[in-house]
């Protein structure tokens, strides 16, 4: 260590020098962002309930269910995303589906979104592109853990459509 | 109306206003501190408590917090030495808030036919008062640490009362600079001789004449009232301190205690090495006036050296208890007693 190392004075100088800068660069933006002169924010800070927060587009979230152009369900109970689901949290109950062509429809199909890991590997499964994650809703809440499991028609609204 | 109820009323005011001026400037240091650091971090700082929707940058986090610790629970650890556990907050705390009153806030002033004095305790030994009560303050480290039923508020209390003692013992050799500066111990006198400019060039500050007791003194301040690097006593929430089994309002009396102590370390270092009130140019205004200027100057040049403290605290790492005291006991005090050699040569010199 050199002499003006082992002092300290030089090297507190040039620290409060840093410290310092930020304050007064700070200072400066935040007056002027009171005062209504700049636009952009004195700080990175998200302040997040009163602002939304930031989801990258591929962020997986809550699930949503596709519908077919006439507006059924695209779901046809092949179970690959409840046989491939790591937390176990899809149950479907398959029944048959009125249309020839299409052999099995989801009678009941049920998400326990407290219990899922949120980790796409029903997306990349599903071989009729059903199910994707990309609603970008990822506040999901209930009171009770029931008003966490979302069935079929819950599933298939989009998050600015509400639930009713 | 006879002058003893004048000179009663008055001295009662000016103790009110050092104890509110001491009081109220530790509640807005609880504020400053928060935004400060924020500031020096580049985020916002602390701005959620408001009233009826109106945030005034955070201040009412200072009422908030202040009533969260009076609303808490006062839960006292069974196995506390009670008389003297209660005592312990208050002795510290009492003993910041006195020495406050020691200090300057402006010099005599005449008005209306009579003087009144702007020093809330007229004492011609403020500087050992003040080192006297530093002195208390750590009786009430080592009740709060011994008298806590606990182990560790026991070895905190040790820790903290080992470091205020040996950095009393450098504090009294760097004060004894400006003591020879100045000639007297008095601490209205010491701003008085510094009250004029040295050949019209710079303030007779105590800075410019000690520089190095100024840094001394802001080092064994700070350590002796547990501030900025040298606040091991008190890491929060990385060493058991002496005041753990302290809850509710009786640890918001150790904080309070804390940045009271800061302004009494900024209000001495202002009145020592600053000039106290004296700014050049100053003294032409007309009386009444020239009082409140002076006090206005203090309370300004207080509040830069709180400001100094404050980056001082964000700046530093904590120093190792090993550190702390071999810094105060093998570089301190010989530096002071070189700065000390060094101002009675010069005065012998300059006689």
């Amino acid at each position: 260590m050199g002499f003006s190392e082992r002092i300290y004075i030089v090297e507190i100088l040039r620290g409060l020098w840093v410290t310092s800068r930020h304050f007064f660069t700070n200072l400066f933006r935040h007056s002027l962002r009171l005062l209504g002169l700049r636009a952009e924010p004195g700080a990175v800070t998200l302040q997040y309930p009163d602002v939304p927060a930031r989801v990258p587009p591929r962020a997986r979230g809550r699930h949503r269910l596709l519908l077919r152009d006439d507006g059924t369900p695209r779901c046809v109970a092949c179970m690959l995303c409840e046989t491939i689901c790591p937390a176990s949290c899809i149950r479907i109950i398959a029944e048959e589906s009125p249309d020839i062509s299409i052999e099995k429809r989801a009678k009941s199909f049920e998400i326990d979104l407290g219990v899922c890991v949120y980790c796409g590997y029903c997306v990349e499964a599903c071989p009729e592109d059903a199910i994707r994650m990309d609603s970008g809703q990822v506040e999901m809440c209930a009171y009770t853990r029931e008003g966490l499991r979302w069935n079929l028609r819950e599933l298939s609204k989009l998050p600015d459509q509400g639930i009713n | 109306m006879n002058e003893t109820l004048i000179q009663t009323g008055w001295s009662f005011f000016l103790v009110l206003g050092a104890v509110g001026f001491g009081l109220k400037l530790a509640a807005l240091l609880s504020w400053v501190e928060r935004k400060q650091s924020a500031l020096i971090q580049d985020r916002i700082g602390a701005n959620r408590a408001d009233i009826f929707g109106l945030r005034i940058l955070g201040l009412f986090h200072i009422i908030a917090d202040a009533l969260k610790l009076m609303l808490k629970e006062d839960f006292i650890p069974p196995k506390a030495l009670r008389p003297w556990h209660d005592i312990a907050p208050a002795l510290s705390l009492g003993c910041s808030v006195l020495c406050l009153a020691a200090l300057p806030f402006g010099d005599r002033i005449v008005f209306l036919g009579r003087a009144w004095s702007l020093q809330p305790l007229p004492l011609s030994a403020g500087i050992l008062f003040a080192l006297a009560l530093l002195s208390l303050g750590v009786h009430g480290v080592v009740m709060a640490g011994a008298c806590s039923g606990s182990a560790y508020s026991l070895l905190g209390g040790l820790r903290a009362a080992a470091q205020m003692i040996s950095y009393e013992v450098a504090m009294l050799s760097i004060l004894a600079g400006p003591l020879f500066l100045y000639g007297t111990l008095d601490l209205a006198e010491a701003v008085r001789s510094q009250a004029h400019m040295f050949h019209g060039v710079i303030p007779a500050w105590g800075i410019f004449f000690q520089p190095l007791a100024f840094l001394l003194f802001l080092c064994a301040g700070a350590a002796e009232t547990k501030r900025a690097p040298f606040d091991l006593p008190e890491g929060e929430s990385e060493i058991v301190g002496y005041f753990t089994e302290y809850s509710g309002m009786r640890f918001g009396m150790f904080m309070t205690n804390d940045f009271v102590e800061t302004v009494l370390l900024s209000g001495l270092a202002v009145t020592l090495f600053l000039g106290g009130w004296h700014l050049p140019g100053l003294s032409g205004l007309p009386q009444p006036f020239l009082g409140l200027a002076q006090v206005a100057v203090f309370s300004a040049k207080v509040c830069a050296m709180l400001w100094l403290l404050m980056q001082l605290r964000w700046t530093l790492p904590r120093f190792r208890f090993d550190q702390l005291l071999s810094l105060g006991w093998k570089r301190l005090l010989p530096l002071s007693l070189l700065n000390l050699l060094v101002t009675a040569w010069a005065l012998w010199w300059l006689s």
